[in-house]
Order: C-alpha cells, then sequence, then structure tokens
C-alpha cells in the first residue's frame, strides 16, 4: 500500500495544469497499491484555489497559505512539503515542470529519499513500484525502482493526462507553515520577467509550430501566421534561441519543454538529438526543410523539402484555403 | 572567489542514438561512443573562470577554481581537460561510473565542500547521460546553503551573486548570499552572460566555453590533482536508486517526402485527420 503526496503548482491565484499530470499518476499508483493520495497546494492565496482540486479523488487537499508564499523560492517552499510527506507518505510527487525540478530533490535530500527525475510510465505490483523514465535524450528509457522507504519523484506531464473529476469533494485542511531551511535567509526574491503570450502554453497545445535557426530574424512574422491559423503554440530549437531569434522558454528538446502534441510542424530545423528528444513523441511530425539529409526527415511523418520562406506562407494560405471550404 | 566545480564524462551527447540495448535489457552499451565532457559541466567550468578574472584579462587569474570528478583513473582526462582551460586544481574521487546515483554523489560532495570550504559550488543543472537533474540541488539541501539552479545569468555582487534563472514562462531573479550552490543552463556561456566584480559591465565574451592552447595542455599536466576514495568522504555509499531493466525508444514507422504544400495538407486533412 503507497499513499501517494501530490504537490501542487500554483501561480498567480490559480492551479497550473502540472498538478493535473501529477495527480494521475497520484491517482494510478494509489488504486494499484491500495493506498490512498492527498494533494498538497502552497502559495499566497492558495486557500481560494483550493476547491479547484476537491474534486480528484484526493483523500484531503492541503493547504499552506502565507503571504511568505508569494513567489517561489525553494528553500521557503521544501521545509513545510517535507513535514507534510512525513505524515504517512510512501511517495510525493510533482510534475517535471521548472518548479518541480527545483523543488522535489532539494525535498529528497532533506528526507534521506531517492529521487527520480522526468517518470514517463509507472508499474505498481503490489508494495513495489517500477518507474520509467527517459534517459541519453530519450535514447533509452531505463526502468528503475527507489530504495528508501519514502520516494520522490518527477513526471513527464506530456506522459501523464490531465486527471479527469472523479467524483466526490475531498475536504480541505489547512497545514502549518514550517520556516524556511538552513540558507534560506540567504536566499532573496528579486524579480520575475514574464514572457507574456496570447497562445497556448507550449505543453499543453494540441498543435506545436516550431521554428530553427534557418528563420533568422524573420522568425516571427513567419511562424506567427501559421500559429494563428492552427491555433498553435510556438516552440524553437535551442540554435533558434541562443542565437536570440526566440526567447529561450520556448525551447523544445533534452534540456528545454518537452512536447507530444497531436501535430508537431518543425520549419527549418535540422534535427539535433537534443531536439528530437523534446519532440519524438508528437502524434504527427512534418518537417519542413530545404537540407534533403537534415536529421529531422528520419523522424517526420510528413517532410517537405523546400524553402521554408516560400513554403510556409504558402502553407498559410492552402490551411485556411481548405478550412474554409 | 573560490570555487567547486563538479564534472563529469558522459557518452558522446552528439552520438547517443548510436546507444545500444542488448536484447533483455540488461544494460545500455555505449561502446564505441568516446568520453566527451558533459557540455553543462563544461559551461559551469567556463562561468566559474569568467568569475575568478577581469574578462579584460583573462591570463590573470584571480580566485581558485578547483574541478572534481568521481570515477576511475581514466576519469583524470576530463579533470586535465578543465585543468588546461585555466581552472587551478582537480581532485578525483575514485568510484567505479556504476556504482553511483544523484544522491550518492551529492552527500560525498557534501564532505567533499565541508573540507574544501568554496564560496560557490558551480555545477552542470544535469549531466545528459543520465539525465537526472537533482545533484546540485541535493547538495544545497546536505550543506544547509541556498540555491539557484538553470541559471542562465550570473552576475557577482560584494557577498552575493544575482541570478537569472530559466524558468517555465520566463527569467526568474534570485539574489544569493555566498555561499551558496548554483546550477547552469545553455545560455550560462553567452557573450553577455557572467560578470565577475573585476569586469567591466561592458565587456562581452565569445560566445561559448574557451579552448585549451597547447602550451596551457602541457602545464595542465603539472597542476595538482588528488584523488580522495569514495568510502572516505561517506561511509553510506548505498544507492537510493537501483535500475531494473533498459528498453529502447518506441520506434516511428517511417514517413513519406511530399512534393508540395497542397499535397501537404491533403495528407493532413484526409490521411492523417489533424486538421
Amino acid at each position: 500500500m503507497a499513499n501517494v503526496l501530490v504537490v501542487a503548482e500554483f501561480a498567480e491565484g490559480k492551479v497550473k495544469k502540472t498538478t493535473h499530470s501529477a495527480a494521475t499518476f497520484a491517482q494510478a499508483v494509489a488504486k494499484g497499491s491500495g493506498g490512498a493520495f492527498s494533494i498538497l497546494l502552497l502559495g499566497s492565496g492558495a486557500k481560494a484555489a483550493a476547491n479547484e482540486l476537491v474534486g480528484l479523488g484526493a483523500a484531503k487537499v492541503l493547504v499552506a497559505d502565507d503571504a511568505s508564499l508569494v513567489n517561489y523560492v525553494a528553500e521557503r517552499f521544501a521545509p513545510t512539503v517535507v513535514a507534510t510527506a512525513k505524515k504517512g507518505f510512501d511517495v510525493v510527487v510533482t510534475a517535471a515542470s521548472a518548479y518541480g525540478k527545483d523543488l522535489m530533490p532539494r525535498v529528497a535530500a532533506a528526507l534521506g529519499a531517492g529521487y527520480a527525475n522526468d517518470i514517463s510510465q509507472v508499474k505498481v505490483d503490489g508494495a513495489k513500484i517500477a518507474y520509467k523514465r527517459p534517459m541519453f535524450a530519450g535514447n533509452a528509457y531505463g526502468w528503475c525502482e527507489i530504495t528508501t522507504p519514502v520516494q520522490v519523484v518527477s513526471v513527464r506531464q506530456s506522459e501523464f493526462a490531465a486527471a479527469q473529476a472523479a467524483g466526490g469533494s475531498s475536504p480541505v485542511e489547512v497545514v502549518k507553515l514550517e520556516p524556511p531551511a538552513a540558507g534560506g535567509d540567504r536566499v532573496e526574491f528579486v524579480s520575475f520577467d514574464q514572457v507574456k503570450s496570447s497562445r497556448p502554453e507550449l505543453t499543453e497545445a494540441s498543435v506545436v509550430v516550431s521554428g530553427g535557426r534557418a528563420l533568422k530574424e524573420r522568425f516571427k512574422e513567419i511562424l506567427d501566421p501559421l500559429a494563428d491559423t492552427l491555433n498553435a503554440a510556438v516552440g524553437a530549437s535551442r540554435a533558434a534561441c541562443d542565437a536570440g531569434y526566440a526567447p529561450s522558454d520556448l525551447q523544445v528538446g533534452q534540456t528545454g519543454k518537452v512536447v507530444a502534441p497531436k501535430l508537431y510542424v518543425a520549419i527549418g530545423i535540422s534535427g539535433a538529438i537534443q531536439h528530437l528528444a523534446g519532440m519524438k513523441g508528437s502524434k504527427v511530425i512534418v518537417a519542413i526543410n530545404k537540407d534533403p539529409e537534415a536529421p529531422i526527415f528520419q523522424v517526420a511523418d510528413y517532410g517537405l523539402v523546400e524553402d521554408l520562406f516560400q513554403a510556409v506562407p504558402a502553407l498559410v494560405s492552402e490551411i485556411r484555403r481548405v478550412k474554409s471550404m | 572567489m573560490k570555487i567547486l566545480v563538479p564534472v563529469k564524462r558522459v557518452s558522446d551527447p552528439d552520438n547517443a542514438n548510436k546507444i545500444k540495448i542488448p536484447s533483455g535489457g540488461a544494460k545500455i552499451d555505449t561502446a564505441g561512443l568516446e568520453w566527451k565532457p558533459n557540455p553543462f559541466d563544461e559551461y559551469a567550468v567556463e562561468a566559474a573562470l569568467r568569475l575568478t578574472e577581469n574578462g579584460a584579462t583573462p591570463k590573470q587569474r584571480g580566485g581558485e577554481t578547483i574541478v572534481v570528478t568521481f570515477g576511475p583513473k581514466e576519469t583524470e582526462t576530463t579533470l586535465r581537460a578543465a585543468l588546461a582551460t585555466g581552472a587551478d586544481r582537480a581532485i578525483r574521487v575514485d568510484a567505479q561510473d556504476d556504482a553511483l546515483d544523484g544522491s550518492l554523489v551529492a552527500r560525498a560532495l557534501k564532505t567533499l565542500v565541508d573540507r574544501e570550504k568554496p564560496d560557490l559550488v558551480l555545477m552542470g543543472k544535469q549531466a545528459v547521460d543520465g539525465d537526472s537533474n537533482q545533484v546540485g540541488q541535493m547538495l544545497a539541501e546536505l550543506l544547509g546553503w541556498p540555491m539557484a539552479t538553470f541559471a542562465a545569468t550570473i552576475k557577482e555582487e560584494s557577498g552575493s551573486l544575482l541570478v537569472g534563472r530559466e524558468v517555465d514562462g520566463g527569467v526568474l531573479t534570485l539574489r544569493l548570499k555566498l555561499p551558496a550552490v548554483v546550477t547552469v543552463d545553455l545560455r550560462i556561456v553567452a557573450p553577455a552572460s557572467v560578470y565577475s566584480k573585476q569586469t567591466a559591465a561592458t565587456f562581452k565574451y565569445n560566445d561559448g566555453v574557451r579552448f585549451a592552447a597547447l602550451p596551457a595542455i602541457m602545464s595542465a599536466k603539472k597542476k595538482p590533482l588528488a584523488e580522495v576514495k569514495l568510502a572516505e568522504l561517506t561511509p553510506d555509499t548505498g544507492l537510493r536508486i537501483r535500475y531494473l531493466s533498459f528498453e529502447p525508444p518506441p520506434a516511428r514507422k517511417a514517413g513519406v517526402k511530399v512534393k508540395s504544400v497542397p499535397e501537404l495538407v491533403d495528407k493532413l486533412v484526409n490521411e492523417a485527420k489533424v486538421l
């Protein structure tokens, strides 16, 4: 029997969607092992948002709501997660977002627990839990187990669909905020420069249009009309981000975002190993590149060898024409 | 500033698609792939060098950069490469590659930090073989130090660092009082990403990491390289992650080349049914 604690992600007064992927993992482990799961929501204003989580089948929704949690700093969040985990939980989980990847190893170390990052699948056999995770930029998958009494993991959002309403209403309980970890008085939040976008979130979009360095300064000019036509999120290769053609939080790849949309359109992307690691799980992949030898064509379902500056505008008009029929 | 930089060798990440998984899945076979320094660790070494110099006069080194790796004797190649680019001395923690995991490395580094007392531990955010992304965060917790992960910029102030972190949706900036742990992301080696107190704010570095000149490679052979036994640093050498088996990624079926934009749209509408 494994009891699971989901650590929710919260920003600007709302529960982030990543939480629902972690909840899906928790539902599966709780069901498979005959245990239960609870959700811990930390943040300033968390209490008001707790009702977003009461329908997922959790035994409890635990809330730590304090003005000091207005901006995320690991040293301030980790101690409350650690104290809560010690109240009878066997597995602690978040999504493998920047938040989860920052926070959870710190939590694991405080608990003396092992930590497995970026889980793509879980198998429960009685009390035994095995986790599958990508390694070597997704060129291998390892099945592993964590040998400590408490196990800490983060899950790949693209592999765990958002949890659906499970019926019932979980009771909401306030938990005490623990003081910051040692060293917490030596870290100060300065600012968060947010990249505002009206487009769908990259990790949640059903269509992603991604551009490479070949787009140069015309990155936005060429990609935006296509993204608008497809209601797509915009992604980028590492080379495009490094060159400054696209903001770095658009990067898709081994160390950027991992996406698995219904349709991924790679424009002027050669297909380096570390890029493929972030999009190979897409259902349908389209590649447009004038180099017929580009490795991206090895994973593309549909490849078009053409100059993108001609092909993409033509693609936009053709999609509009077909959609208007 | 005294900086400790843990580094790891990995199987050539540019050829990671050539790794093999023998049937049965008992192991990952990386035979035939060259050892390379983990790219993020190379970036950490570069950032450490930038923090211990005036960018305009990089040959005059200030502070101290100590590189440390875990592994058998031949991993000293990775340390010598870092020494050749400007690191001052090196430590190899003698261990077998498959007898390590993130938690164990963090526990051993904790003791090493207690001994060496650096102002900063600067390291890659993850090694691109296991992609485990945890040692820096665990080390910060064990030390009771503040941390900043996924750093894209570091600016040295008096007794503190201003660190810009790449997170979902933007850049989050933290100020850390030293000593601290910082893990670095890709953009840390951009031309205007790291500034020591000596380096003028107008100075621009070359993009990427610096390369070692031949004389530096020769003199790196004389720089101090110490060896420490893993068990000397941590009595508990148990693993907290145990791998049961490995499998290759799901294969994608071969795609087709289309000849024109109208053909592409036709396929997407009528065959793939995604439009």
